[in-house]
């Protein structure tokens, strides 16, 4: 039996805009094991980006506890927080958030600039691992307005490996692309989650949501409904299939 | 952190954004050049105004005819007539803190030598004039005492009359000079005295004994100035008091009436231009604060303008593990090398300027080293601080905060 890396009892979360208080997470319980590809999903408005949020460690909930790796997130300062981050939690953003006028080679270092133990070698060589790893090796030099949006996302992903997280929260990161760059995005995670990263991925779209093993469905700030994913799409296999001229069109 | 990952982030925030650094630079630099230059200026023309003051010497006094006002009818300074050769006479005698005094007639003239003619100004004067004046006689001799007894047309003449009565050079001394229809003789030249405070060119004159000025050229029995020495610097006042009990006294001037002369020392006049002077400096002084302020307002717009920008910057390093003391180290180090670099520059600027300012426009200048110091500090620091702040603000949110920070 693997053991639970995340547990989420309760939690809740509300915004303050002007006099009204908006309730985003109303009581999530949820508990995800090493290993697992559990896909986030639910309508605009339902609270899958605060609730990713709050578990990468970007935001603080408002009650509720969270454990990560069975260190419980409450009692931990913004130093400790960001040396989880650090160390253990691998963020892609829906809208990339690349630093502008860096090199891919660059942006895919930053999380290693943070962390004391590597020297500038290892750095180097470690983000250009990931680099190979999502394909774009031959595109480190190239700066983020010089690539598309599949190959920013792309390095988004790269820069959230580098550190060799437990966990990596991709918060709609097929969300603006197209088929074919999906499927290969979708056929990389499927490899990172097949050598054993945690892998929490939000999403609206069902059958993106097939790539992964168990699904998750927020609405209005409540789990609705949580279910294993039988006939798992297979990415490689699905992208191989795709036919040649759907790139013509 | 370490400290060499610090540097090189901050490196490349700046090497990223060159446009960026550089206007960040540019208000550094505008503020402490100009202030540099400026104060440069201010202290320069002070300093010159001085010098020239006192190469005039600071205990001269000179006395100039004041009002009659027993005859009732007011006239201008030049017709008036109260001062005499009587007076000038009762001071050598009566006033022990003057050393030497002189008194002045002076009439305007073309001078002419064969075909070389110019027209100057021919002052009578007696033999301590050179002296109270701080004149040199560069070769030949002053006239003395007999000369001025006996009417000698003897004359000693300044470098500007040389230059034009004499243009190919002969030697002057010996020669004839004639003024008006009198012929004199030219037993000295004056050494260099360059143009006073005011711009007049104090080489074009020529000196006479104030006796042939009076009688042959003006044919008038009253002098138009008195000129005195305070026999020291510290004996000004006294001198002064001395002069003017005496001319009040041979004047017969009742204790109730007002003068018939005005009394002026030069020590007055060095202090009235130094305070104008001061006044100047404090002016341009209160410009280069402003060019500060304005510095200070740029380099401030330029980091907040940025501060969106850098503040999705600041969320995005947090996420990827930053800490609050890692973003601000960063920022600490791009505002000090933005702001030391600009300040170097702004110096070197500064005092490019304000040497190109007396080359080409001949204007003299003076960098003090405080100015330069203050304005490169206070530039730094506001540099600095715009730079930091902004970021530890930004650094002190929640990382997601920052990032959808607009
Ligand atoms: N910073 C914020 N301030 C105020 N309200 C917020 C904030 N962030 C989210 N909300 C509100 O919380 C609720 C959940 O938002 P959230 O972004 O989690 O939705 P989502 O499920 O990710 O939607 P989408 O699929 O459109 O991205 C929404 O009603 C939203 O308006
Ligand atoms: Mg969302």
């Amino acid at each position: 039996m693997s053991k639970k890396i995340i547990q989420v009892q309760e939690l809740k979360k509300d915004f303050h805009v002007g006099d009204i208080t908006v309730h985003a997470l109303k009581g999530i319980n949820l508990e995800i094991e090493e290993g697992e590809f559990v896909a986030i999903m639910g309508t605009s408005g339902s609270g899958k980006s605060t609730m990713l949020n709050i578990l990468g460690c970007l935001d603080k909930p408002t009650s509720g506890t969270y454990s990560l790796d069975g260190v419980s997130m409450g009692g931990l300062n913004k130093n400790e927080l960001a040396g989880l981050r650090n160390n253990k939690l691998g963020f892609v953003f829906q809208s990339y958030n690349l630093l502008p006028r860096t090199t891919a080679l660059e942006n895919v270092e930053l999380p290693l600039y943070y962390n004391t133990r590597i020297r500038a070698k290892e750095r180097r060589e470690r983000a250009l691992e990931a680099l190979e790893a999502v394909g774009l090796a031959d595109r480190m030099h190239h700066m983020p307005n010089q690539m598309s949006g599949g190959q920013q996302q792309r390095v988004a992903i790269a820069r959230s490996l580098v550190n060799d997280p437990r966990v990596i929260l991709a918060d709609e990161a097929t969300g603006n692309l197209d088929t074919r760059t999906s499927y290969e995005i979708m056929t990389l995670l499927q490899e990172l989650n097949d050598q054993g990263k945690t892998i929490i991925f939000v999403t609206h779209e069902s059958d993106i949501a097939r790539f992964m093993k168990r699904n998750v469905v927020f609405k209005d700030g409540r789990i609705v409904k949580e279910e294993w994913v039988k006939d798992r799409f297979n990415a490689k296999q699905m992208l191989a299939d795709l036919p040649v001229d759907q790139d013509v069109i | 952190m370490n400290y060499t990952n610090s540097i090189k982030i901050a490196v490349n925030a700046i090497r990223r954004n060159k446009f960026r650094a550089f206007l960040t630079m540019l208000g550094i630099i505008i503020g402490v050049a100009s202030v540099i230059a400026m104060l440069a200026i201010g202290q320069g023309s002070k300093k010159s105004i001085q010098d020239e003051m006192s190469s005039m010497g600071t205990n001269m006094i000179f006395v100039m005819p004041g009002t009659d006002q027993r005859g009732g009818v007011r006239m201008s300074a030049s017709e008036m007539q109260t001062l005499k050769l009587d007076d000038v006479e009762a001071i050598r005698q009566s006033c022990p803190a003057i050393s030497a005094v002189s008194p002045v007639v002076s009439s305007s003239g073309q001078a002419v030598v064969g075909n070389n003619n110019w027209p100057t100004t021919v002052y009578g004067v007696n033999d301590e004039y050179l002296g109270i004046r701080k004149y040199e006689v560069e070769t030949g001799r002053n006239f003395s005492d007999r000369e001025v007894q006996t009417y000698a047309k003897v004359c000693l003449v300044g470098q500007t009359i040389v230059e034009n009565l004499f243009p190919d050079g002969e030697n002057p001394i010996g020669q004839s000079v004639r003024i008006g229809t009198i012929p004199f003789k030219i037993i000295g030249i004056l050494s260099e005295k360059g143009e006073n405070g005011m711009g007049q060119d104090q080489d074009d004159l020529i000196m006479a004994p104030y006796t042939t000025v009076q009688k042959r050229m003006l044919a008038i029995t009253y002098i138009q100035n008195i000129f005195a020495s305070a026999a020291s610097e510290g004996q000004n006042d006294e001198a002064i008091e001395q002069l003017s009990e005496t001319l009040r006294r041979t004047h017969k001037i009742k204790a109730a009436d007002a003068d018939d002369f005005n009394v002026r020392s030069q020590a007055e006049m060095v202090q009235t231009f130094s305070s104008i002077s001061d006044v100047m400096t404090g002016l341009l002084g209160a410009i280069a604060g402003i060019s500060l302020l304005v510095g200070g307002i740029g380099i401030m717009n330029i980091m907040y303008v940025s501060v969106t920008e850098r503040t999705r910057e600041i969320g995005l390093r947090l996420s990827v593990g930053g800490r609050g003391n890692d973003i601000m180290t960063q920022f600490l180090i791009e505002s000090i090398l933005l702001s030391v670099s600009g300040g170097i520059i702004g110096i070197l600027l500064g005092l490019g300027a304000s040497a190109g300012v007396s080359a080409f426009m001949n204007w003299p200048t003076v960098i003090m080293p405080m100015s330069v110091i203050y304005a490169f500090a206070v530039c730094s620091l506001i540099g600095v601080f715009f730079g930091w702040y902004p970021a530890r603000k930004a650094a002190a949110l929640n990382p997601i905060d920052a990032l959808r920070y607009e």
